[in-house]
């Protein structure tokens, strides 16, 4: 896996991670279970985009779940420990993969305005739907999920979801074949060949690097993530410094 | 340890049970909706693969008088064919979600049965004659050579095995773009109404082209939805009013005489929360999946998934009467998250005179309430109890601390077993409960 040779270098906050992970295990059950709760409901919002025809009820309910834990955890200060620290974002890392794998496709927008990130933080309001929209992997901001919201009941154009989803997969794998140009190779060079592999692939972190450099790639046209792991935690941290890293290059 | 009785003397007994008993259950026969007709004489079933059952009751016979008119199939057709939306890229799942009777005008009998986009209208009739000795064409129907007739006849009616025919007479079609949860016909017998998760249609039965939007919550910013609609009612008898509920445990009804968009409700029934039970689950469980009037109109009756409520048309703010189905769910509910079963959407009946209520739960258990003595009694839908005229024993789900001889703990329940659907007879005590891909029709002892 590439990124545990990644991590040998890159990895900063670790640290300090540690030391405040220390202050929350105060009350580990509690936060551990609302953590697990998170990851579940991420994980069965993203699984009704896999589906034909999402329950909306259920998705809607689901949402709301995982708003009301953001919430708490915004009140209790957890979720602000995370955002602090430099790498460590990783819920909102698992939003921002769910929400690139739920959001409808930028280049179908033909006019038609997706609200995609741009309401959940008035920063970002209006001007984020754009084509090179990778570099809101790191932007990511505190209030993500309600983006994942819009996108898990868009049913306007759930075509664009699925469609997205299957052209996703497919420049997936095509680029796969086309031995993707040097940027890439220079970026994983270190890279374990098993990177190249289905399950790797679909557990998000190679998709999630390969939003960062689509100017390299032409075959990319719109980020994707096949699934979002919630046992990629610490990998797509690694994920996040490398978009950093690339985005400022 | 006597049976615990519901009302005074009522003891519920096996009848008959549908279905087959292969171990491996084919999708397409669980069973996804029941309804009884407005006189008890039709019970009709709908499943997974788009099929429709019609059971007729026989008529009783002095001789056997035990056999208090069983069913028996009467009808048997394909309502809904999965489709293929092509410009989502999505299927359109054949399930049958509602069948509803009109009443009955005619010797022809009227349903409506509904798929996630589409309701249908079929007539369902006898044939019990037909026309012999045509002119034009002879017994198999060939065409005779009309310079071969040299005389006329005046064909007569023979009688002929019964056979009953379903026509789909109207196809209510591309009017939904989200899930259709509820049908209902109107008390004017002329109008229905079809609602999805963020809109309610008005239909008048001759026209199929067009249908009247009485309710739409969907927001401009589809990013603000945090509540969809669940299901929704007309009155018993005021033609202009209807109910709906929804994901957040209100019910709103409605009167279509304010305005043709029925955006603001007349009356909001919603209860305030209990802090003492709040939890990440409380909204869910909180969502209400079916919403009931009395026969009388004078109550509504709403099942969220671990309690049944009954409320008063008159007083908004709370319900009257609040009935726990399993509340030893309650600490379990992560669990129940975790393998979805919390989304479970449970329907619940009340009797023809409105003392008694009726809903399901797991291990093909089911539950009744009786209103007026306060007491509840839980009842198995099962083969092992399918004696005929077995009488059923009462079941009891152990809590914790020592389980006695009967009970069964709430870790052995079986959740794959739920009851989502029954029905009860307009005016009788006999009782429909789909469990699963079987059928069980119980009913009262008769003394």
């Amino acid at each position: 896996m590439f990124v545990r040779g990644l991590k040998r270098k890159c990895f900063d906050g670790e640290e300090d991670i540690e030391g405040t992970l220390a202050g929350i295990k105060a009350i580990p059950s509690y936060n551990l279970q609302r953590q697990s709760l998170l990851d579940m409901s991420l994980v069965k919002l993203q699984l009704c985009h896999m589906l034909v025809e999402p329950n909306l009820c259920r998705s809607v309910l689901i949402a709301n779940t995982v708003r009301q834990i953001q919430e708490e955890m915004t009140q209790d200060g957890t979720w602000q420990m995370i955002n602090t620290q430099s790498t460590g974002q990783a819920s909102l890392d698992r939003l921002v993969s769910t929400d690139i794998l739920c959001r409808s496709s930028r280049e179908q927008a033909e006019g038609k305005h997706i609200p995609g990130y741009s309401t959940f933080n008035k920063d970002f309001e209006g001007d984020q739907a754009q084509g090179s929209s990778e570099t809101m992997s790191t932007a990511s901001s505190v209030q993500a999920p309600r983006n994942l919201q819009s996108n898990v009941w868009e049913m306007e154009n759930p075509q664009e979801n699925k469609g997205n989803f299957q052209k996703s997969l497919d420049q997936i794998f095509e680029t796969l074949e086309n031995k993707s140009p040097n940027s890439v190779e220079d970026l994983f060079s270190e890279v374990d060949n098993s990177y190249y592999d289905l399950d790797t692939m679909l557990t998000g972190m190679m998709s999630n690097t390969k939003t960062v450099h689509c100017d390299g790639l032409e075959t990319f046209s719109s980020p994707t993530t096949a699934t979002s792991n919630s046992n990629c935690k610490s990998d797509l941290n690694e994920l996040d410094h490398i978009v950093e890293i690339l985005v400022e290059s | 340890a006597g049976f615990g009785n519901l009302m005074q003397d009522v003891l519920w007994c096996f009848s008959q049970v549908k279905g087959t008993i292969d171990i491996g259950v084919t999708e397409a026969d669980i069973i996804s909706t029941v309804e009884f007709n407005h006189t008890g004489e039709l019970l009709a079933t709908g499943d997974k693969g788009g099929r429709v059952v019609i059971f007729q009751r026989e008529q009783e016979s002095k001789n056997q008088p035990h056999r208090r008119g069983e069913y028996n199939v009467y009808s048997t057709f394909q309502s809904h064919e999965p489709e293929f939306d092509y410009l989502k890229s999505l299927e359109i799942e054949e399930k049958i979600n509602k069948i509803r009777w009109l009443p009955q005008q005619n010797a022809a009998y009227f349903l409506l049965s509904t798929n996630d986009k589409t309701v249908k209208l079929w007539k369902v009739s006898e044939r019990d004659k037909r026309p012999e000795g045509y002119n034009l064409k002879d017994e198999d129907g060939r065409l005779r050579d009309p310079s071969m007739i040299t005389m006329l006849r005046v064909p007569v009616l023979r009688p002929m095995d019964l056979m009953v025919e379903a026509t789909p007479r109207r196809v209510f079609a591309n009017a939904h773009t989200y899930h259709i949860n509820s049908i209902s016909v109107n008390s004017d017998y002329e109008t229905y109404m079809s609602a999805d998760d963020l809109r309610i249609n008005l239909w008048n039965f001759e026209i199929t082209n067009q249908s009247f939007n009485i309710v739409d919550i969907k927001p401009a910013n589809m990013e603000e939805l945090t509540e969809v609609i669940t299901a929704a009612e007309f009155h018993p008898h005021h033609c202009n009013t209807f109910v709906y509920s929804s994901s957040k445990g209100t019910i709103r009804l409605c009167d279509m005489r304010t305005s043709a968009l029925c955006d603001r409700h007349a009356k909001f029934f919603e209860e305030p929360e209990d802090p003492s039970n709040r939890s990440f689950f409380s909204e869910i469980i909180s969502s209400i999946s079916d919403v009931k009037f009395s026969h009388s109109g004078r109550y509504i009756m709403t099942r969220d998934y671990l309690t049944v409520k009954v409320w008063d048309l008159n007083m908004e703010n709370r319900p009257i009467e609040t009935y726990q189905v399993h509340d030893y769910l309650r600490s379990k509910l992560c669990s129940l998250y975790e393998n979805d079963c919390i989304f479970d959407k449970f329907e619940c009946v009340w009797n023809g005179s409105d003392s008694v209520i009726m809903t399901g739960s797991y291990n093909n258990f089911f539950r009744m309430f009786d209103r007026n003595t306060k007491r509840d009694v839980t009842l198995e839908a099962s083969r092992e109890n399918s004696k005929p005229r077995a009488i059923l024993k009462p079941r009891k789900v152990c809590v914790g601390g020592k389980r006695r001889k009967d009970e069964i703990s709430v870790d052995s329940l079986d959740f794959s077993k739920k009851i989502l659907h029954t029905a009860w007879h307009p005016s009788e005590n006999i009782i429909a409960v789909a469990a699963t891909n079987n059928l069980y029709i119980f009913q009262d002892k008769v003394n």
